[in-house]
C-alpha cells in the first residue's frame, strides 16, 4: 500500500518538477496577426510565415531603419566597377541547425528557389545570367545590365524574404512546401511542439554567431535574447488585450485600434510605433479587363469617391496613427512625392457619376467583393460602397469572408459570370514605399497583380528605377512613376495607417521596431 | 443487448459513408480556394494556379473524392494543406482540450442542475421553484461570450486569481490544468446548467406526481430517500438524453468559448481549418465528429436499459 502511495506521489511530482524546469527558462510569449500555419516562407507571401522565417532563417543581407541593405551572412563583398557582377563572401561561422556548415550551394539553391517564386525574386533573377560558386564561402553573381536593386531585394524584410535553407531543402520545386524547417538563423524551430492555430516555439540557437553592428530594424545583430520564443495563437483581439494587461503575454503585434487607449493607460505596458514608415497602406483595386473600369476616364472618376479622412476616420479612429497621402508610394518614405496627387484633389460623388456616364456607364451594377470578416478591409469597403451609392452608382456589393475575397479576385471571367469589378485591400508601408518591392503598382498586364492593369510605360519606369545609378535619378524616376500610376489609377489609395506594438515594459526589454516584419529575436526578458 | 450493440455499431457505416460523401462535395462546391490563401496576398494569378496544380485541387472532383476514400479505408486522413501534418496528428493535438473542456463542463452544469432541478421540483411553484428557473432561464438566455468576458474581467484581470486565456496540459501539473479550466468551464456550464436543471424539473414532476411517491411518503421514507432514490433515478432517462446531447454538442460546437478562453480545441480548429478551405482537415474532423454523436447516441441508448430496467434491447 505505502509503495502505491508513493509511486502516485512520484506521477504526480514529476510533472511538477517538469513545469518548474520550463519556468526556469526565459520565455518570450508573444501573439502575431496570425498564426503560424505554414513553415515555408517562401512558398507563400504570407507575412506571418516570413515572421517565423525570419527566426529560423538567415538572409545574404538586412536592410536597416532607413532600408538601407547591410550585410548579415555575407562577411564582404564586391561590386565591380561595370556593376555587373558582385562577389559575395559568406562570413565565419555560419552553421545550419543540424550543424552542418552554409556553403554557397546552399546558398545558390536557395537563391534560385526564391528568384522562382517570390515577385521581387523574380524581377531580380531576369537580370541575373549565372550565379557561380568560387569556393565554399564565396560566389559571383553575374548580371546581364545593372539593376540598382540587388542588395536592397536580397535583404528586404517583407515577403518573401531571401531566406538561405540548406541545399536539399532548397531544391524543393518551389511550388511546394519544404518538409523540415532547418535554418542557420538565431533560432531553431521546434517542429515537435507546433500546435497550428495553437501555438509554435522556437528555441534559442547557442551556436548562432551574431554580427557586431548594433541591431537596426532587419539588419545588425540578431542576438538570441531568450531561450524559447512561443508565437501564441489567440484569435479573440479582446482575449489578447486582457492577458497583455495581466502578464500572460509579453508582446502584442497589432492590437486593434479600438483598444489602444486601453492599452495606454495600462500599467507595464507600452506601445511603439513599428518604425519609422507606418505599418500599412489601404488600397481599392479596379478590374482594368471588364466595363466600366476597362476605360481610364471610368477609373479616374472614382477618385472622386475618395475622402482619404472618412476611410481613415472609420477603419483607425485616432489620428495620431494615421495619415492622409494622396500618393502610391508610402508617405514618409524615402520616395514619397506629390506626382500626381491633383487627381484626387476633391470627394465629389456628383461628378464622379458624370465623369463615369462619359466614359460609357449606364447603370451597369458594378460588382464590389464585401469581405465581411475582416478588421480594417470590411469596414473601409462599406466607406467605399456608400460612397458609390451616395453617387446614384449601382453597387452590386457581395458578402463574403476573405477567404472568398482572395479565391475570386483572381477569376478574370466577366462579374456576371463569377468576376468582379471592385475589391478593397491593404499593403505593407514599408513594400509600398519602393517602387520596385510595391509589387501593386506594377502594371503588367496578365503577369501582374489581380485587377491586372496594363501599361507598358509604367513598367518601363519600374525597371529604370531598378536600374537608376543614383538615389536622385531613383527620386526622380519615382516622381514620374507615381504620376503615370495615378493616370492609369493602378490603385487607388485611401490613406495610411500605423498600428503600434503593445508589449510588457516592465517584462521585456530591447524591442526592435521593424514596420512589416516584427523582429523577435533580440528580445530580452527582464 | 451485445448483438444491439454490434447492429448499432454496423448501421455507423452507412451513416459515417453519407457523412464523408456530403462533406467533400459540398466543401469543394462553397466558394474559396486553399490555393489562393496559401499563395498569399501579393501572389499572382499565375502562382496561385501553380500552387492548386502541385496540391490536386485541379483534378476532376470524383477523382478526388476516390483518392480520399482510399487513404480513409487504410487509416489515413490525410495531411492539412497549409502545415502539411498529418490530419490525425492536428484531431490528437486537439483532444485532450476538448475532452477536459467538455468534462469540466459537464462537471459544473450537472453538479448545478440536478439539484436545482430536484430542489425546484420538491417545492414546486414556490419561491425557491421561481428563483430557480428564473437563475435557469437568465443562465440560458446569457449569451457565452457575454458571460465568458464578464469572467474574465473581475475574475483575472481585476482581481488576478484566475488566468486570463490558455489551456494548461495536465502534463504541466494537475493545478495550473484546473486552473485554466475553471472560467471556461463555468461560462459554458451556466448555460448547460439551465437547460438540464428545467429537463430535471418537467421530469420531476411528472414523477412526483405518480402513485409510487405517494405510497413512499405514506410510509414514512425520508424526503431525500424518496426525491434521490425513488423519484430521480426513475425520472433520469431524459436527464441523460439531455446530458448525453450536451456531450456531442460540447465535443464539436464550443468555438465561442474556446475562442475568447483561448483553448485549443477541435472547434476552434474546425472554423480555423473551414476559413482557411483546408479540406483535408474538415473532412477528417466532420468525420469524427459524427463518429463521436453516434458513439454518444449508442452509450445513452445503453444507459437507458441500465436506468429504467422495463427497458430491454
Amino acid at each position: 500500500m505505502f509503495r502505491r502511495i508513493l509511486a502516485g506521489a512520484l506521477a504526480l511530482a514529476v510533472p511538477f518538477a517538469a513545469a518548474d524546469v520550463q519556468a526556469q527558462e526565459k520565455v518570450l510569449k508573444a501573439v502575431m496577426h496570425a498564426d503560424v500555419r505554414v513553415i515555408d516562407p517562401v512558398w507563400t507571401t504570407q507575412t506571418i510565415a516570413n515572421i517565423h522565417g525570419a527566426l529560423i532563417y538567415d538572409t545574404l543581407f538586412g536592410n536597416d531603419g532607413n532600408q538601407k541593405p547591410q550585410p548579415q551572412m555575407v562577411g564582404k563583398y564586391e561590386i565591380s566597377p561595370d556593376r555587373l557582377t558582385y562577389t559575395f563572401t559568406l562570413r565565419d561561422g555560419l552553421k545550419f541547425h543540424d550543424g552542418s556548415p552554409v556553403t554557397t550551394k546552399d546558398v545558390i539553391a536557395s537563391l534560385k528557389r526564391w528568384g522562382a517564386k517570390d515577385g521581387v525574386g523574380q524581377r531580380l533573377m531576369g537580370f541575373v545570367t549565372k550565379m557561380e560558386p568560387v569556393d565554399d564561402k564565396t560566389f559571383t553573381m553575374v548580371l546581364r545590365e545593372p539593376y540598382g536593386m540587388v542588395l536592397e531585394s536580397l535583404g528586404k524584410s517583407q515577403s518573401s524574404i531571401a531566406a538561405i535553407m540548406r541545399e536539399k531543402d532548397a531544391l524543393t520545386d518551389p511550388q511546394q512546401q519544404v518538409k523540415e524547417a532547418v535554418g542557420s538563423g538565431p533560432y531553431m524551430f521546434a517542429k515537435d511542439q507546433w500546435v497550428p492555430g495553437s501555438k509554435a516555439v522556437y528555441l534559442k540557437n547557442k551556436d548562432y554567431v551574431p554580427r557586431t553592428e548594433a541591431p537596426s530594424s532587419f539588419a545588425g545583430a540578431k542576438i538570441p535574447g531568450v531561450d524559447r520564443i512561443e508565437l501564441v495563437w489567440i484569435s479573440d483581439p479582446q482575449t489578447t488585450m486582457s492577458a497583455l494587461i495581466n502578464g500572460e503575454i509579453d508582446f502584442y503585434e497589432q492590437p486593434t485600434n479600438d483598444f489602444l487607449p486601453l492599452l495606454e493607460k495600462a500599467r507595464g505596458v507600452k506601445l511603439m510605433k513599428t518604425g519609422k514608415i507606418d505599418s500599412t497602406q489601404g488600397m481599392i483595386r479596379l478590374n482594368h479587363l471588364h466595363p466600366p473600369f476597362d476605360n481610364v476616364k471610368a477609373r479616374q472618376a472614382m477618385y472622386y469617391l475618395i475622402n482619404q479622412e472618412d476611410f481613415l476616420r472609420t477603419i483607425v479612429g485616432d489620428p495620431k496613427f494615421y495619415r492622409v497621402c494622396k500618393g502610391l508610394l508610402t508617405c514618409g518614405g524615402p520616395y514619397e512625392n506629390d506626382g500626381g496627387s491633383e487627381l484626387m484633389k476633391e470627394y465629389n460623388p456628383k461628378k464622379a457619376l458624370q465623369l463615369l456616364k462619359e466614359a460609357g456607364y449606364k447603370g451597369e451594377p458594378i460588382t464590389v467583393l464585401s469581405a465581411t470578416d475582416h478588421a480594417t478591409i470590411t469596414p473601409a469597403t462599406q466607406v467605399l460602397v456608400q460612397a458609390m451609392r451616395e453617387a446614384g452608382i449601382n453597387v452590386d456589393a457581395q458578402s463574403m469572408d476573405w477567404g472568398s475575397v482572395v479565391t475570386r479576385r483572381a477569376k478574370k471571367e466577366p462579374p456576371a459570370q463569377g468576376g468582379w469589378n471592385i475589391f478593397v485591400t491593404t499593403s505593407g508601408g514599408v513594400g509600398s514605399s519602393n517602387p520596385v518591392l510595391h509589387t501593386w503598382i506594377g502594371a503588367a498586364c496578365d503577369k501582374g497583380l489581380f485587377g491586372w492593369p496594363c501599361d507598358p510605360e509604367v513598367e518601363k519606369l519600374r525597371n529604370a528605377f531598378g536600374m537608376a545609378a543614383t538615389e536622385e535619378e531613383r527620386k526622380k524616376i519615382a516622381k514620374e512613376l507615381q504620376t503615370r500610376a495615378m493616370e492609369q489609377v493602378v490603385f487607388l489609395p485611401f490613406g495610411q495607417w500605423d498600428t503600434p506594438i503593445a508589449f510588457r515594459g516592465d517584462k521585456i526589454d530591447n524591442v526592435v521596431p521593424n514596420t512589416g516584419l516584427a523582429v523577435l529575436w533580440g528580445i530580452t526578458k527582464k | 443487448m451485445t448483438s444491439y450493440i454490434v447492429r448499432r455499431l454496423f448501421a455507423t457505416l452507412p451513416v459515417m459513408a453519407v457523412v464523408a460523401l456530403f462533406v467533400f462535395f459540398l466543401l469543394r462546391f462553397a466558394p474559396g480556394d486553399p490555393a489562393a490563401i496559401i499563395a498569399g496576398d501579393d501572389a499572382t494569378a499565375e502562382s496561385i494556379a501553380a500552387v492548386r496544380v502541385k496540391l490536386g485541387l485541379d483534378r476532376p472532383m470524383v477523382e478526388q473524392f476516390v483518392v480520399w476514400v482510399g487513404q480513409l479505408l487504410q487509416g489515413d486522413m490525410g495531411v492539412s494543406i497549409f502545415s502539411n501534418l498529418a490530419v490525425t496528428r492536428l484531431i490528437a493535438q486537439r483532444l485532450e482540450p476538448t475532452v477536459a473542456l467538455t468534462l469540466s463542463t459537464l462537471f459544473v452544469a450537472v453538479a448545478l442542475a440536478v439539484p436545482i432541478g430536484v430542489v425546484a421540483a420538491w417545492k414546486a411553484r414556490k419561491l425557491v421553484d421561481r428563483l430557480a428557473m428564473a437563475f435557469a432561464v437568465l443562465g440560458f438566455a446569457m449569451p457565452t461570450f457575454v458571460l465568458a468576458y464578464i469572467l474574465i474581467y473581475f475574475f483575472a484581470v481585476q482581481w488576478q486569481l484566475l488566468p486570463v486565456q490558455g489551456y494548461a496540459p495536465i502534463k504541466q501539473g494537475f493545478w495550473p490544468f484546473v486552473e485554466s479550466l475553471i472560467l471556461p468551464s463555468v461560462a459554458l456550464g451556466i448555460t448547460y446548467m439551465a437547460l438540464i436543471a428545467r429537463i430535471t424539473r418537467a421530469s420531476m414532476l411528472e414523477v412526483l406526481a405518480q402513485d409510487y411517491i405517494r405510497t413512499a411518503n405514506s410510509k414514512g421514507l425520508a424526503t431525500d430517500r424518496v426525491l434521490l432514490l425513488h423519484a430521480l433515478k426513475n425520472a433520469a432517462v431524459p436527464i441523460v438524453t439531455v446530458i448525453g446531447i450536451g456531450i456531442a454538442l460540447l465535443i464539436s460546437g464550443v468555438v465561442i468559448t474556446e475562442t475568447v478562453f483561448n483553448i485549443p480545441g477541435l472547434g476552434r480548429l474546425t472554423v480555423d481549418a473551414v476559413l482557411k478551405r483546408d479540406y483535408p482537415v474538415v473532412q477528417g474532423l466532420i468525420l469524427v465528429f459524427a463518429g463521436a454523436k453516434v458513439l454518444v447516441n449508442l452509450i445513452i441508448d445503453i444507459s437507458y436499459a441500465f436506468l429504467d430496467p422495463r427497458i430491454r434491447y
